[in-house]
């Protein structure tokens, strides 16, 4: 049914119509209206056989999950930022365990300095946590993750971590196919557990593993995760014969066939993206863009099929791996390893910061001239940065730099200088 | 369940064989068909409190609820020395997951056992949970998690068993460490020695201040005491807490043969009281019987031997015994009605 609705709503009718049974959570922005949804359809009744736990911290959240996920429950949660880093050793042992959990990141920046909105840093932080991370471009990609989601995991027996742009989506309203239950019901089973607390046949869970043997439990997770490279594309094909649209799959391509130079992102800024690639092609500019559905596992083959004939590479990513650049470039240039391109890496969107079809222009034009530098901040303030290294290069005592950024940008006090 | 009246000059002691009480009224331990939840070949050292107080402990859950248990344990001695996989020592469903969420983890397994039960048809789910960890597991690193399962009052008993410092790790000091205690990070050097005095978390007490159904502190030197505290935490739903004593050899430096005397002797000096409580009331005290100086306690364990030799701190003794005392004050443990109180759980509940 076509719904003008939030996009945490959205998300929030997709994961009730796939019969959740135990969902446990922590308030933390932009996850909050989800969770709120949610609560809400199980107090209400509207949501049946189905636990709501409120939890005293993000790291509960997890190990609740953990607990009924191996109890034999269909388990879901919902993140973002500092609740993704207070969670991260339940995390890790979630995807160690082998847990069918789904839960969503609204991806947020990291503090400190602390900052609410949006980019991928989170849930990159994690990128090599063992769960599978798909990450959805619109509202109706969101929810329609949601559903595959719980298809992938419980089939593969691993977590998924489905990532939507903080507030971008989760708080935007927009148009919202939410699908039907008789829908849902055929496209996704009641949960079979390949491992659970049953006192008819008890298992232990959770034992030491040494040298010996944990090579191969980590191998297995590999391993598995390959098999997500074939399952996610099958998932995606067996949710349009049924939904009657295409959402999820590992890469998505927009006008790439004769693109001599390809952008590659991940999430909402691939709207933007196309739009102004729209526009460049009007201009006769031959230019597309690769979008990146799974992030984890990461599909090298099909990432190098569909670039290996650009003249080069512009990966626009809300993340940086301090101290080399990008993280998702690095993972595009393993994709390319051996042929001959250009690679930028454009650091964009951090903290919320506005990606403009403006700044596109001016960057892919760089690109095309390959007047880029290897490693790009777009719209970076450089008066700022060099004034503040200048300080620091002046004064012993120079002072907590974000609060001397804000005062040099205006938003804090002048006068106190 | 009638009280049997026990005579104690029957035997002279506290050891009451099996044979003289009515079937339902004999220990778990004692029975044939019990679950032995806890199997033999674990690897505990010689004398391990925590490896008597959970086998006690499980297999009296588990006759308490039918065999319907499931285990979910803190990283710590129990949980490695009962799974260096491929062995397994737990002959009941079991979940390690991380140091701190045993509470949490527990959580989520009574929450997806409640819904089983909806989707069954049943009221209420007839599978339990238990979680169980160390005092570092438990005071420390689990204690936010314990305390959003008790503020929930999620139905889950969490049975810590307190050996009063990180065993797991080499003997390093915890909130449940006593003072002048010598571990590997407070050695017996410097002007104060050992573990300094006034810090520590007394977790029975914070758990009580949660409102929780029942809460309930025990020993490896009464054992049938701990089989009635966990068969009546079964029979209750909601959280609830077990706090055991179990001492140490290794971390204490004590003889293996003296884990069951020094547990008494905790007990007996009053420097462990042993109660129970209901929704935030003490509701039940196990009296000294014969009290003891705290000297008697801290001499056989080589982590107090700074208090003694050429020149006992006798000033840090009687710190200690200010502090037993203190707690036979407070609880009441020297009574009139000396060892009746609740001793064989046999009164009705």
């Amino acid at each position: 049914m076509l719904k003008q609705i939030e996009g945490s709503h959205a998300v929030a009718e997709a994961v009730a119509l796939c019969r959740p049974e135990v969902i446990c959570a922590y308030p933390i922005s932009p996850q909050t209206h989800i969770v709120e949804g949610l609560g809400e359809m199980v107090k209400s009744g509207e949501i049946k056989q189905c636990e709501f736990l409120n939890v005293e911290s993000e790291f509960a959240a997890m190990s609740v999950a953990i607990g009924s996920s191996a109890a034999g429950a269909r388990t879901y949660t919902a993140t973002a930022s500092q609740g993704l880093l207070f969670m991260v050793e339940a995390v890790y042992n979630a995807s160690g365990l082998g847990l069918p959990i789904v839960m969503t990141v609204a991806n947020r920046a990291i503090g400190a300095p602390i900052n609410i909105w949006n980019d991928h840093s989170d849930s990159m932080s994690q990128r090599d946590c063992g769960w599978i991370q798909i990450f959805a471009e619109t509202n109706q990609e969101a929810a329609d993750l949601h559903i595959q989601a719980f298809k992938l995991a419980e089939e593969l027996s691993l977590p998924v971590m489905v990532c939507m742009d903080g507030f971008i989506l989760t708080h935007a309203y927009e148009r919202v196919d939410i699908p039907t239950q008789a829908q849902v019901d055929a496209f996704l089973p009641p949960y079979s557990p390949r491992q659970v607390l049953d006192p008819a046949n008890p298992v232990s869970i959770g034992a030491m593993v040494g040298p010996e043997a944990f090579s191969e439990v980590r191998y297995l997770a590999h391993a598995k995760q390959m098999q997500a490279l074939e399952l996610i594309p099958k998932i995606s094909r067996e949710f349009q014969e049924i939904f009657g649209r295409e959402s999820g799959g590992l890469v998505r391509p927009y006008m790439l066939d004769d693109a001599e130079t390809v952008v590659v992102a991940l999430g909402s800024v691939l709207g933007t993206i196309k739009d102004t690639i729209d526009e460049m092609r009007a201009d006769g500019i031959s230019i597309g863009v690769l979008g990146i559905n799974s992030f984890r596992p990461f599909p090298i083959s099909a990432v190098r099929r569909a670039l290996s004939h650009a003249k080069r590479i512009v990966v626009l990513e809300k993340s940086l791996a301090v101290g080399i650049g990008g993280i998702v470039a690095t993972d595009v240039r393993l994709a390319l390893d051996g042929l001959d391109q250009r690679i930028y890496t454009v650091v964009a969107g951090l903290g919320g910061r506005n990606i403009t079809r403006g700044s596109l222009h001016r960057v892919f034009r760089m690109a095309m001239h390959d007047q880029l530098e290897p490693l790009h901040f777009l719209d970076l303030d450089w008066g700022v940065v060099n004034r503040e290294l200048d300080r620091e290069r002046t004064t012993r005592r120079s002072g907590p730099i974000a609060e001397n950024i804000l005062r040099d940008v205006g938003t804090a006090s002048r006068q106190s200088v | 369940m009638g009280f049997q009246p026990i005579k104690f000059y029957q035997t002279g002691t506290f050891t009451v064989g099996n044979r003289l009480l009515p079937p339902e009224q004999r220990s778990v331990q004692a029975d044939m068909q019990r679950s032995n939840a806890l199997n033999s070949g674990h690897r505990a050292c010689q004398g391990c409190g925590e490896a008597l107080g959970a086998r006690y402990a499980i297999d009296a859950a588990m006759r308490a609820t039918g065999n319907q248990l499931i285990a979910v344990n803190a990283t710590g001695c129990l949980e490695v020395f009962s799974t260096p996989y491929p062995e397994t020592s737990w002959q009941l469903p079991w979940i390690h997951s991380l140091f701190g969420n045993a509470a949490a983890v527990a959580t989520g397994v009574a929450a997806a056992n409640k819904i089983r039960a909806q989707k069954e048809g049943q009221a209420e789910s007839q599978t339990r949970v238990i979680a169980q960890g160390g005092d570092g597991g438990t005071t420390d690193i689990g204690f936010g998690c314990l305390s959003g399962m008790f503020e929930r009052n999620d139905d889950v008993l969490y049975i810590c068993y307190d050996n009063q410092a990180y065993m797991n790790t080499g003997v390093q000091r915890s909130s449940a460490t006593p003072p002048a205690a010598r571990t590997a990070t407070t050695m017996p050097v410097g002007p104060e020695p050992g573990n300094v005095f006034g810090q520590g978390k007394n977790v029975p007490l914070i758990a009580m201040a949660h409102g929780i159904p029942y809460v309930a502190t025990a020993t490896v030197a009464d054992l049938r005491d701990l089989e009635y505290k966990v068969k009546k935490a079964m029979g209750m739903r909601g959280a609830r807490y077990i706090h055991i004593f179990v001492p140490c050899p290794l971390g204490w430096g004590s003889a293996s043969h003296d884990t069951i005397k020094l547990a008494r002797l905790a007990k007996e000096t009053g420097l462990f009281p042993v109660f129970e409580a209901e929704y935030g009331e003490v509701t039940n005290v196990s009296k000294i019987r014969q009290k003891m100086a705290v000297e008697e306690y801290l001499r056989p364990q080589r982590r107090f031997a700074h208090l003694f030799g050429k020149s006992p701190k006798l000033d840090v003794i009687a710190r200690f015994q200010h502090i037993a005392d203190q707690n036979i004050y407070k609880f009441g443990l020297l009574g009139e009605d000396k060892a009746t109180v609740g001793y064989y759980g046999v009164e009705s509940v």
